[in-house]
């Protein structure tokens, strides 16, 4: 069932993949630019965010409030992310209907008008989402972590940006940020689907290729300097629950260990699901569910690795027994890791978490949606070729290297703890 | 943005994947399941089984439903239904707690049991190779539980702090408080995972009691799509469930009429230290099955979906930029749902947004929507439907509302004709018949 990739490129720079599915009469195209809070800098955080809102505030040729009943009209959907590494937004359509997705996407690849009335608009659109965020605990809590597990490098601030930011961003600071990313030769453009690769081929060369490559943006990203100690972090709020995080900092996704890493991830807290589109499975027999949860300190816990372009988290989110102290909670997750740097692990547990992504994919690829968004996903910290041997690589991984990654990265001075405590009843 | 923060994990409930487009020139609509690629076979026990044949994926998904709901929860054990669901896999005959997971997760397999209203359900995956793995988990909860003293107590615990984070959630304290005035004295008005008194009242009798006499075949449905034979999921099913009989297993009551409200009636409630309040304004809606539903399901399309969120995000999101969301639902279901506007927005700004909304409702049954309105809808439902039914959950998921609201096998065949039939008058005779702005329940959770 895993039909050929084709990748090219333009004379602007655009990378282009296709991948022919023909199970269904849909097809999902998604552009995606190297843009991300990992490319803002202080005073302008939240600013690709909130670029990535005024690209649905239209251009000249499909005004504001057009698009959305256009896509709509036509029985497709369509929405957007904004993440540290990148932006991606993704039209699924009808497959006879998706030559509108491609002019809507390549004319605000360059056209979009950054009107000043819809920039003042959407700035209270965006603080209202982040109020929304606001209101959950744990929202306070990552926020808090990342700022205190990055210094240095702009992980430091939450994708969605700082209240101050949000109300200080000016239309030319978006425009400008804009104008700097939104170019062709810093974007991947994936469509999977119902057609046939030279017709497509022929249709992007033709609305995609005359677009001007610009200047490669200058990055600038000081990397984030060795962490001498544990760090801790503390948030009050309003309820009655404690939750927290532990976080490890871990190397990118391209990095050799990441593979490793993700086998003791399904270890620790049963599998992370990489997917956007397809479920879960549950963590009810991995090593933290039964010495937290079971053994009644937590109510629950999960886990979860990132791929992204530089050494990020691997974050560890509880919730704390209502009648256990956070301490206790943190000694019993350390004496794990401790465990599991003393010892190794058998086959078996291995061969399990191999299988266990093996299903993950499986879940993943009844979705056209989700098989084109890993085509442009992975090209945005490795290339295509890291999904397609992804699987292969976790069976490859032994029990000397879950090991080895146990010792290497979930020690003190690569760790965050962080504690949401609650101000009780009366909030 | 991708947000790692839902701690929706806590207890397991299974998640779907939906979305939705249209249908193309080159696949007909007989590429919808449709009597011929439906295979539907009820066993001598009652037990309905439904399924087709997916060989393009590699997996399974399984679904269904009892015909048991916290519809007959006692007043003071609110949640006995929910949490005797919950805990079905903490133990059986068989195999502990951790031996019935280590069999699913070990095969990357997902199962779990959800209690509701009218019914208990269930759904899981697996990889093709492990259907039997799949029903057999499925089997053996829900016929031999034997509900561990130590395994409940864990399950309360887990029950009772959801209760404190659902407490402290505004979109979540809205809808019970919009819940409580709509619904007020019918079954409707009362959260099916109870309150935390109700919650600590339920004993481990209670939940061996509730299984005993309400668990049974008689109305439960499964269904399997994916990469399995018809035969094979239907002699794996007789052979898990041919043999299962409960002679007490009861009628579920009907639901009693709901009084309409007479009056506007509104609630608050106050949640300290919150940067946003959430804001629900409506009505008790059609079911699922009333005549009208279709036209109610467009209406409320264009009201609050249609595009970015329709004539409501429009005016408070994209005109007023007062809500990051802003949005109309109609749930349908086996009795009168609600039909109902959410936002979340500044607490200084809930007066402005409700006065919006109500503007937006005075419109919407004074005047028919435009011509073109309802063509949009027409074709953004005919059009999304090839969407919905692209993965094993959504096909699965599609036929149990056939089974549920008895629409027949040939339904989405025939769902474009269904749409098209309705008029812009049937849009506005649905539109009086349910929400009449002075008669309105509004439920307000945030900091006041």
């Amino acid at each position: 069932m895993q039909s050929a990739v084709s990748k090219f490129h333009l004379n602007n720079g655009l990378v282009v993949l296709l991948k022919e599915i023909h199970t269904s009469p849909i097809i999902s195209h998604w552009i995606w630019y190297r843009v991300g809070s990992r490319n803002e800098r202080l005073g302008l955080t939240g600013i690709s965010h909130w670029v990535e809102h005024m690209q649905f505030k239209g251009t000249s040729l499909f005004p504001s409030n057009v698009l959305d009943k256009a896509i709509a009209r036509e029985g497709g959907i369509w929405n957007a992310f904004t993440y540290i590494d990148w932006t991606t937004y993704f039209e699924t359509m009808p497959a006879d209907r998706i030559d509108l997705a491609l002019r809507l996407e390549s004319d605000r690849l360059i056209n979009s008008l950054f009107d000043p009335e819809e920039v003042e608009s959407e700035r209270t659109v965006i603080i209202s989402e982040r109020q929304g965020n606001e209101n959950e605990p744990l929202f306070k809590l990552s926020e808090a972590m990342q700022a205190e597990a990055f210094k240095v490098h702009p992980y430091h601030h939450e994708v969605i940006g700082g209240m101050t930011d949000l109300l200080s961003i000016q239309r030319d600071d978006l425009y400008q940020h804009y104008r700097g990313y939104y170019i062709p030769n810093n974007a991947v453009l994936a469509i999977a689907g119902d057609f046939e690769t030279p017709i497509m081929q022929e249709k992007i060369i033709e609305l995609y290729d005359h677009l001007p490559a610009g200047l490669q943006p200058d990055l600038d990203i000081s990397p984030e300097p060795p962490q001498p100690s544990e760090r801790q972090v503390v948030v009050h709020g309003p309820g009655e629950t404690t939750y927290l995080q532990v976080a490890h900092r871990v190397p990118s996704a391209s990095h050799p260990d990441f593979y490793p890493l993700m086998v003791l991830d399904s270890l620790l807290t049963g599998p992370s699901n990489l997917n956007m589109f397809g479920g879960g499975i549950s963590n009810k027999t991995s090593h933290l569910y039964r010495v937290l949860v079971e053994a009644e300190l937590a109510i629950g816990v999960q886990g979860g690795l990132h791929a992204s372009i530089d050494p990020f988290l691997h974050t560890i989110t509880i919730i704390v027994h209502p009648e256990r102290e956070s301490e206790e909670v943190i000694q019993a997750l350390k004496d794990e890791i401790q465990r599991l740097q003393d010892n190794q692990l058998q086959f078996e547990e291995l061969n399990r978490a191999v299988k266990q992504a093996r299903a993950l994919f499986a879940y993943g690829s009844e979705s056209i949606t989700n098989q084109a968004f890993w085509l442009g996903y992975s090209e945005m910290f490795a290339t295509y070729d890291w999904f397609l041997n992804y699987l292969d690589k976790l069976a490859g991984v032994t029990p000397e290297d879950v090991q080895r990654m146990a010792q290497k990265y979930f020690i003190p001075n690569n760790r965050t703890v962080g504690v949401y405590i609650p101000n009780g009843s009366e909030g | 943005m991708i947000d790692d923060t839902n701690m929706n994990f806590l207890l397991n409930r299974q998640w779907s994947n939906s979305s939705s487009n249209r249908f193309s020139s080159r696949f007909s609509t007989n590429s919808y399941p449709g009597a011929d690629d439906i295979t539907r076979v009820e066993l001598p026990n009652g037990i309905v089984i439904l399924t087709r044949p997916n060989f393009d994926s590699h997996s399974i998904t399984l679904s269904g439903y009892l015909e048991v709901g916290g519809l007959i929860d006692p007043e003071k054990k609110l949640g006995l239904a929910d949490f005797t669901a919950f805990a079905l896999m903490r133990g059986t005959k068989r195999r502990d707690f951790h031996e019935i997971f280590n069999v699913l997760e070990s095969a990357g397999a997902s199962l779990g049991f959800t209690g509701s209203t009218h019914t208990t359900g269930f759904g899981g995956k697996a990889l093709a190779e492990d259907l039997d793995l799949l029903l057999e988990s499925l089997a053996d909860p829900l016929r031999y539980p034997i509900f561990p003293d130590e395994q409940v107590e864990k399950l309360r615990s887990q029950l009772l702090t959801s209760l404190a984070i659902r407490a402290q959630d505004t979109h979540q304290m809205a809808a019970m408080a919009f819940d409580q005035i709509v619904y007020k004295d019918h079954p409707y008005s009362r959260p099916e995972d109870g309150y935390p008194e109700t919650i600590m009242a339920i004993s481990k009798d209670d939940l061996v009691e509730f299984h005993r006499m309400n668990y049974g075949p008689r109305g439960m449905v499964i269904t399997v799509v994916g990469a399995v034979e018809p035969s094979e999921v239907v002699g794996k099913i007789s052979h898990y469930f041919g043999d299962w009989e409960n002679s007490q297993q009861p009628i579920m009551p009907a639901l009693p009429e709901l009084e309409p409200l007479n009056k506007k009636v509104v609630q608050s409630v106050n949640l300290v230290g919150k940067s946003q309040s959430d804001v629900m304004l409506g009505v008790a809606g059609p079911s699922r099955c009333s005549p009208d539903y279709l036209a109610a399901s467009l209406g409320n399309n264009i009201l609050g979906q249609f595009g970015m969120m329709g004539r409501i995000g429009d005016i408070v999101r994209e005109q007023a930029g007062l809500a990051y969301y802003a949005s109309s639902s109609l749930q349908g279901g086996v009795g009168p749902g609600p039909w109902r506007i959410s936002a979340g927005v500044a607490p200084v700004n809930v007066d402005t947004v409700i006065a919006l909304i109500s503007q937006e409702l005075f419109r919407f049954i004074n005047e028919p929507v435009t011509a073109e309105e309802l063509a949009d809808s027409q074709a953004n439902y005919i059009g999304r439907l090839p969407l919905s039914l692209e993965s094993n959950g959504g096909v699965a998921g599609a036929l149990l509302t056939l089974e549920r609201y008895n629409l027949g096998l040939d339904y989405y065949r025939n769902y474009q004709n269904l749409l098209m039939e309705i008029t812009r008058e049937d849009v506005l005779g649905a539109a009086q018949h349910y929400l009449h702005p002075d008669r309105l329940g509004i439920a307000v959770a945030g900091p006041q």
